[in-house]
């Protein structure tokens, strides 16, 4: 059987009746309560959707597993993360004191992994926050707007796809310094471009519907419009590509960070591997200490592709049917 | 007729990029960067050059001119393919480095790009011809492994387990010391004997990409109702997918790959490093560490414009395989 569409958030559009809506009266209170109760209910559909995905149930828990092991690192002992502070023997295969072996300064690899993690997640949720304002604001601007507009932001983004990225992040990178800041603002500059191609072409298919010209014919300004109406049906095919985008930040970070481009003085998991790159574990042959960090990325990106592919699967039912 | 304006307007637009690309660029290197120019070229030590000398740097780079002046003397610099001197190499002229280096990576982008585009096509009409078998579900389940994985660190296990575990392949470098004693085939065996790892690595990375894209252009073809039909008149399975799907899933396919050549590019620089491969990746990353902006100011235009004629390349073939784009 073919489901409509999900609108998660949005006015919803006319939905076949479940047993629930012809047992209750229309609830009570204004618009806004009703409002509210939809997204309620929308909400749970959502959520009975997706808790029968598997793959995405499998992401939606290595990522809850590694977000605690984050908020851990915040408050765990950060003592043995210091060259000057090593407490174990260099190089070390892993033991029952380090279960993940040290580094060649004789750092607890399992510490700079727990510590990596708090960075990593960190800078892809962040970044990828910029990437979603910039590609959403200009992807909505060029959809609803057409015209010339349409055409210098599209040519733009085309420019930004052209751009290959982690040589314009190099680039930035290496002229503004090496903070965590810097970090972030570079990955949410070079990746909004795709982004913002996605919300465009849904802003335009949207933007045809009857109820948007029902609207304005009532006097809706533009603002009202597209706050109202476009946004809020954008929204899903927004959130499945940020959760994409996370796993592309993570990702960049520890392209960059493995350059020399991060922060120096913040562990994350490509920092990690940076050093043990230089160091030559690879040659020496400490498996444990090229292994955790870059297990721990995959694991997580896997995580973020998996949790949105699952999304993509609710949101599109097209992808379902097959 | 409609051919050449199609053509013709995707060179002019390749064109439009170009410059405003080369606009950005200087404007990214000569005026938004913060800091001492001068500190530029002598990379960092800038402070411990005598007044003199500091002069010396500013009038011979033009630095003391106007933003319009330097802007195009900079232009003028590009198109005479000087793009300036390299501090690292002392003076050496970018292009002249840049030339040194450039035909490793050419070789080792240019095959792991043709390995794993074939590869990734391949298997995705497998796996879409044959939804839900074991070979669809193994190769969904690797290709998403290794859509996840930095390029580097894949280099970095396989470096691990080939060279330092096993022993196979030489540890990193893109030839012996001795190479210059080696005869033409042990030259060859040399040279591709160290590129193998680099190699893999990348090609490795990029299959899964096209791949999946590959997967679900064919699945969404094939829930087309010209299949249908074709099935319906009795085409037999084998030319439905050959004949009827494949050629309109490779549509998308194609676009990707241009799209991702930069990226590509991105994972070229880093598996360099990991391989100690000599090629402008890990030029690139020289540059990084020495500071040495205007070799990268050189990099970044050269890796840029190689993106631009690639995609140019795309969208021709784009055009050869899909006639109703010319039309349009």
């Amino acid at each position: 059987m073919q489901t409509p569409p999900l609108h998660v958030g949005a006015e919803t559009p006319i939905e076949p009746l479940e047993e629930e809506d012809l047992q209750a009266p229309a609830p009570p209170g204004g618009p806004r309560r009703i409002r509210w109760t939809r997204r309620r209910k929308a909400l749970h559909r959502f959520w009975r959707e997706f808790r029968k995905d598997t793959m995405g149930m499998v992401g939606l828990a290595i990522l809850v597993f590694f977000l605690g092991v984050a908020i851990f690192a915040i408050f765990a002992d950060t003592s043995g993360t210091k060259i000057t502070e090593a407490t174990g023997e260099p190089l070390q295969p892993p033991s029952w004191d380090y279960p993940f072996g040290t580094d060649n300064y004789g750092r607890s690899v399992l510490t700079l992994t727990i510590q990596g993690a708090k960075v990593s997640l960190l800078v892809g949720l962040t970044a990828t926050v910029i990437t979603m304002i910039i590609g959403a604001t200009i992807g909505i601007a060029a959809g609803y707007r057409g015209g010339g507009t349409d055409s210098v932001l599209m040519r733009v983004t085309d420019w930004g796809l052209v751009i290959p990225w982690l040589v314009l992040a190099i680039s930035l990178a290496s002229i503004f310094g090496q903070s965590l800041l810097i970090i972030i603002l570079v990955i949410g500059l070079t990746t909004w471009p795709s982004t913002a191609r996605l919300v465009r072409s849904q802003v335009l298919s949207v933007k045809e519907r009857a109820y948007i010209e029902r609207s304005r014919a009532l006097g809706a300004s533009d603002w009202y419009l597209v706050t109202r109406h476009v946004l809020p049906n954008v929204m899903p095919v927004i959130m499945a590509n940020t959760v994409l985008i996370v796993a592309i930040a993570i990702l960049s970070e520890t392209a960059l960070s493995f350059l020399g481009l991060g922060d120096p003085f913040s562990i994350s998991w490509g920092q990690i591997l940076q050093q043990a790159n230089d160091a030559g574990a690879s040659t020496l042959g400490a498996w444990w200490w090229v292994g955790a960090p870059g297990v721990c990325i995959v694991l997580v990106v896997l995580a973020f592709t998996m949790i949105g592919f699952a999304l993509d699967e609710i949101i599109n039912p097209k992808i379902r049917e097959r | 007729m409609g051919t050449r304006r199609y053509v013709l307007r995707k060179l002019v637009q390749a064109f439009i990029t170009l410059v405003a690309i080369l606009i950005f660029n200087f404007f990214l290197f000569r005026v938004w960067s913060p800091g001492d120019p001068v500190s530029f070229l002598t990379r960092g030590q800038g402070a411990n050059i005598s007044p003199q000398e500091r002069q010396a740097l500013i009038e011979e780079y033009g630095l003391d001119e106007s933003t319009w002046v330097q802007f195009r003397e900079y232009m003028e610099d590009t198109f005479t393919l000087k793009l300036g001197a390299s501090s690292f190499y002392q003076g050496e002229p970018v292009m002249d480095v840049f030339l040194r280096n450039l035909w490793p990576t050419l070789l080792l982008v240019g095959i792991s790009t043709l390995l794993s585009t074939i590869i990734g096509i391949w298997a995705g009409i497998r796996s879409g011809w044959r939804r839900g078998s074991a070979f669809d579900r193994t190769s969904m389940i690797g290709s998403l492994v290794l859509y996840s994985m930095p390029e580097f660190w894949l280099g970095m296990l396989l470096l691990l387990f080939f060279s330092s575990t096993l022993g196979w392949f030489p540890v990193g470098g893109r030839i012996s010391i001795n190479a210059s004693e080696l005869s033409g085939v042990g030259y060859v065996v040399d040279v591709a004997n160290h590129m193998f790892l680099p190699l893999l690595t990348l090609t490795l990375a990029y299959v899964g990409q096209f791949y999946l894209v590959m997967r679900s252009s064919l699945l969404d073809v094939l829930g087309e109702d010209y299949i249908t039909t074709a099935r319906a008149k009795g085409v037999p399975e084998r030319r439905v997918l050959n004949h009827h799907a494949v050629r309109n899933a490779l549509l998308p396919t194609v676009t990707l790959v241009a799209l991702s050549f930069g990226y590509v590019i991105g994972g070229a620089i880093t598996v360099e490093v990991v391989f100690s491969y000599q090629g402008l990746g890990l030029l690139t990353y020289t540059a990084i560490i020495a500071k040495d902006y205007w070799l990268l100011q050189g990099l970044f235009l050269f890796f840029t414009l190689a993106v631009i004629v690639f995609n140019l390349f795309a969208d021709f073939t784009y055009a050869y395989l899909d006639p109703r784009v010319r039309e349009a």
